[in-house]
């Protein structure tokens, strides 16, 4: 007898009730008046429509997660997430992913502003924010400032429903918390007031090779020069600092989670906003060789270019400017606009939330190099209590098949291991642990149960 | 050697996987007629609740069987000849193995009930039962009754409940699990099926199931007299060894497929192992026939050994226990003996949380201290550092001045040990002891 393997699109779904419905309307309510905000002529009432909007998003957003997470006690909400098209890679999702990148590519080449301060497409919403940027930057809007909003409360909102969804764990509280708090304070507000006092608009979460540019020599010039004496040289020196040793050493102490999912505002979406979209990470073997061939070419590039941009600017060789600078703009369009923008936010709810971290970030390869081989942080398994039912793996957006190492009774020792957690909440027999230790023994398993020795990965 | 593996569920598997670190140049064969691959049983349930699908549960991805020449066959073994060393598959094949091992496992017990064979009645243990019973409650299914209070039916009771069914459980006992789970445990496990709207008759049993005109499942009668409206009945009441193929070979079977020490049928080069064996002879407070994923792991390792060096066979041990299981939102743990009920010459050491699920039991003997077993809900303890206590016999208040080494909590988890001691020592002041160590494995 051979038996056809079961569609889970064929298990029942349980009944949306009328409540939910309704909160959903408010959000749908609320997206579908961004259209008249940005196209109504009538400029008075297309601000009104702004607001109205964002008023509707965040109301329907908190309200249907208050309702959703609080019909039940507190546990592990990952009921139907493969049943239902918005999270499973169906038409919902689909519509959701092209309006993403098409937003994505309006923003990045079809909305700086011409000689009259039009800023295409986004020209409403972005003067709906003008009085906002003028209370907090002293200046006007911008198509920049438009994004920084949307961005940072995104994180707000989606940060709310998750402190919520995971109340029955203290450390996704902290750490939605720490996100919520560097995107707002240091990747937001911090930013706008530098600008109010006239001075570099500088993000002090965001360090090289990540925010490349910021150990570019123009870059460097440029605050120095602007940022004057004092605060133009702590933010060069913070930078620098930060990425040759606050990176080592906090990542030796914690593992590489001390950045990518408690700071890092590119983290700080996926683990908001990204979080109905984890489980659609790609577990095989085949996709961690591309994984590996691609973050560390990055890398590679990026250390390169930098060091290239320095000989250049030291004159030491003349023609070596018309090579670099022409790179310089080749990576910002490929790794900062296309794959970092369009591909990694983009493509949510088709890929997951990590496909920029996992694939592209050379922050998150410098970070992953240094969990391997330097660090005192382990995901430790509990002895022979796995039982392989894949929950653990399912849930990481890094797409670790994380089950691989608990069947064995191993630790998880992994590059790409971004330490969100989330893998030892959900595991339902209490296998999965996060923890920092000596170095000494990292790998040695649980002498309760004999690894299989047969190879997963290479 | 050619070894034939008849079952590819984690006994089969890991005996597999045995064999073939053991053996590099072994021809390895897998038959199995309920999935072209090994799935994780325990996670049928994730399947059906849509927090992962079918391709998820899978151990291991596809490319991992060929790569280690592990052959799989997708049929039904049914025949046995023991005299030419063969198996006949129902897909017209005969294969020829010089050992053979049977990993039949079990499947669902049905009970004596008239009617367990109507549409919309069913067991709950393999992949096609969780295929028909997707088919079965996808329309029209407003109420479900589940007949058994163990693990299965509490995993039944989670599954419908989540897709807005009313479930409501028929157990015998008088508490949830009453021949495994002490009182207090029992009652933490009720008060997740109270929050989750499961109705429960203690003390209750199946008398009749009632068919509709269709054939259907309509209602049940209990004993106590009561009928129940379901359009769908989930019998949990236990799971029983697959004999087919082993009636079929002749060999000697009882409840299980009867085996020594080392695993061995009667027949030669015929060996057994997991769910569908009964061991002929066991240590004190073991069991014959167990149906635990743990064991038939260990089962399936330990007779890997001697089907590869028959010369040096080795005997099947069942170590310490343990287990674990998820009622709803609450986790269980135990390592190590926990009676249902108090044993002669036992303490028994139970810390609850007023108000949060969480509770601590230690068992520890009265006469030499030493612990004997705990039980935790809603807490995670290390399995390495309970199995070393218990395999030396530490005592009680060695363990609980240590309780922090123990304390597998995520960070920033609140801790207990402090409230724990202070407990035991108001309740064993001859044996007061002070916390000497927090949470983690390195601090001190």
């Amino acid at each position: 007898m051979t038996t056809a393997q079961p569609l889970t699109a064929d298990a029942p779904l349980p009944e949306v009730a009328g409540t939910e419905k309704l909160l959903l309307a408010l959000v749908g309510l609320g997206l579908l008046l961004l259209l008249p905000a940005a196209f109504d002529a009538d400029a008075p009432r297309a601000h009104a429509a702004f607001y109205a909007a964002l008023g509707l998003i965040s109301v329907g957003t908190l309200g249907w997660a208050g309702w959703k997470y609080g019909q039940k006690p507190p546990g592990v909400y990952n009921h139907n997430l493969w049943l239902r098209a918005s999270t499973s890679r169906g038409a919902v999702a689909w519509v959701t992913g092209i309006v993403l990148t098409g937003f994505y590519v309006i923003l990045y080449w079809f909305s700086s502003p011409d000689d009259q301060g039009n800023f295409g497409p986004l020209n409403q919403l972005v003067h709906a924010l003008d009085p906002f940027s003028q209370l907090l930057r002293h200046k006007p809007a911008d198509q920049w400032f438009l994004y920084g909003t949307f961005y940072t409360l995104a994180i707000l909102l989606m940060g709310g429903r998750g402190l919520w969804k995971y109340r029955s764990s203290p450390y996704h509280l902290i750490r939605t918390g720490s996100l919520m708090f560097f995107q707002l304070g240091f990747a937001f507000l911090l930013p706008g007031l530098l600008l109010a006092f006239q001075r570099p608009e500088f993000y002090f979460s965001y360090f090289w090779p990540l925010k490349q540019e910021y150990l570019f020599p123009d870059t460097v010039g440029y605050l120095l020069k602007d940022g004057g004496p004092g605060l133009g040289v702590f933010m060069v020196f913070w930078t620098a600092v930060i990425s040759f040793v606050g990176v080592p050493v906090l990542t030796y102490f914690f593992g590489k989670r001390w950045y990518c999912s408690w700071v890092c505002g590119c983290g700080g979406l996926a683990e908001t906003a990204g979080d109905p979209y984890r489980q659609l990470s790609d577990k095989s073997r085949t996709a961690w060789k591309w994984e590996v061939r691609i973050i560390y070419t990055v890398l590679v590039v990026i250390v390169a270019l930098t060091a290239l941009l320095w000989v250049g600017a030291s004159g030491a060789v003349p023609a070596l400017q018309s090579i670099t600078q022409p790179l310089s703009k080749a990576y910002g369009f490929a790794i900062g606009s296309v794959f970092s923008g369009v591909i990694g936010v983009g493509f949510y709810p088709l890929m997951g939330a990590r496909v920029w971290c996992r694939f592209g970030c050379p922050m998150a390869a410098y970070l992953g190099l240094i969990q391997k081989h330097f660090s005192r942080f382990r995901i430790t398994t509990n002895g022979a209590q796995c039982i392989s039912c894949g929950n653990c793996s399912n849930v990481c957006e890094m797409g670790i098949d994380v089950k691989q190492y608990a069947q064995r009774g191993e630790p998880i020792i992994r590059a790409s291991c971004v330490g969100c957690g989330m893998c030892s909440t959900a595991c339902p027999r209490g296998v999965l642990n996060l923890e920092n230790g000596p170095r000494d023994n990292r790998y040695q398993g649980s002498q309760l149960i004999s690894a299989d020795s047969l190879r997963i990965l290479s | 050697m050619h070894l034939v593996i008849i079952g590819n569920g984690i006994t089969g598997v890991t005996a597999a996987l045995t064999a073939r670190k053991l053996q590099p140049e072994a021809r390895i064969t897998l038959v199995s007629a309920e999935s072209a691959h090994h799935f994780s049983r325990p996670a049928l349930m994730y399947v059906y609740l849509g927090d992962l699908r079918y391709q998820d549960i899978k151990p291991y991805e596809d490319w991992f069987w060929t790569e280690n020449r592990l052959e799989l066959v997708h049929a039904t073994a049914t025949g046995l000849d023991t005299a030419t060393n063969t198996v006949q598959l129902d897909n017209g094949t005969t294969l020829t193995y010089d050992k053979l091992l049977l990993a039949t496992g079990s499947r669902g017990r049905r009970g004596p009930w008239p009617g367990a064979e109507l549409a919309g009645v069913q067991t709950f243990v393999t992949l096609p039962d969780l295929e028909l019973m997707t088919r079965d409650t996808r329309q029209g299914v407003r109420q479900a009754v589940i007949v058994g209070g163990g693990l299965i039916g509490v995993e039944l009771a989670e599954m419908l409940a989540a897709k807005g069914v009313a479930v409501t459980m028929l157990i015998r006992d008088a508490r949830y699990w009453g021949a495994i789970l002490p009182p207090e445990e029992a009652a933490l496990v009720q008060r997740q099926l109270d929050a989750h709207h499961i109705v429960c008759r203690y003390e209750t049993e199946l008398q009749e199931i009632l068919a509709d005109e269709n054939g259907r499942v309509r209602a049940v009668r209990t004993t106590a007299g009561e009928q129940l409206p379901c359009q769908w009945l989930g019998l949990a009441i236990g799971v029983e060894p697959n004999l087919d193929l082993a009636r079929a070979g002749d060999l000697e079977v009882d409840k299980g497929v009867l085996v020594n020490e080392h695993l061995q049928t009667s027949a030669p080069h015929v060996y057994a192992a997991g769910d569908c064996t009964q061991l002929r002879e066991f240590a004190k407070g073991e069991l014959a026939v167990e149906q635990l994923w743990y064991t038939g792991r260990q089962q399936g390792e330990t007779v890997a050994y001697t089907l590869c060096n028959a010369d040096a066979p080795r005997s099947y041990q069942r170590g310490q226990w343990f287990n674990s299981a998820k009622f709803f939102d609450l986790e269980y743990q135990t390592y190590g003996r926990v009676p249902a009920e108090p044993a002669a010459g036992e303490h028994s050491f139970c810390w609850q949380h007023p108000t949060r699920a969480a509770l601590l039991r230690i068992n520890f003997r009265a006469d030499t201290l030493a612990v004997t077993g705990l039980n935790v809900l809603g807490l995670r303890q290390r399995h390495d550092t309970w199995a070393a206590w218990l395999q030396a016999g530490t005592p009680v208040t060695e363990v609980m001045a240590n309780l922090g080494a123990a304390n597998f909590d995520p960070e920033f988890f609140r801790q207990y040990e402090k409230v724990m001691v202070a407990q035991f020592n108001q309740q064993f002041p001859q044996h007061a002891v002070q916390l000497r160590r927090r949470k983690g494995l390195f601090r001190v």
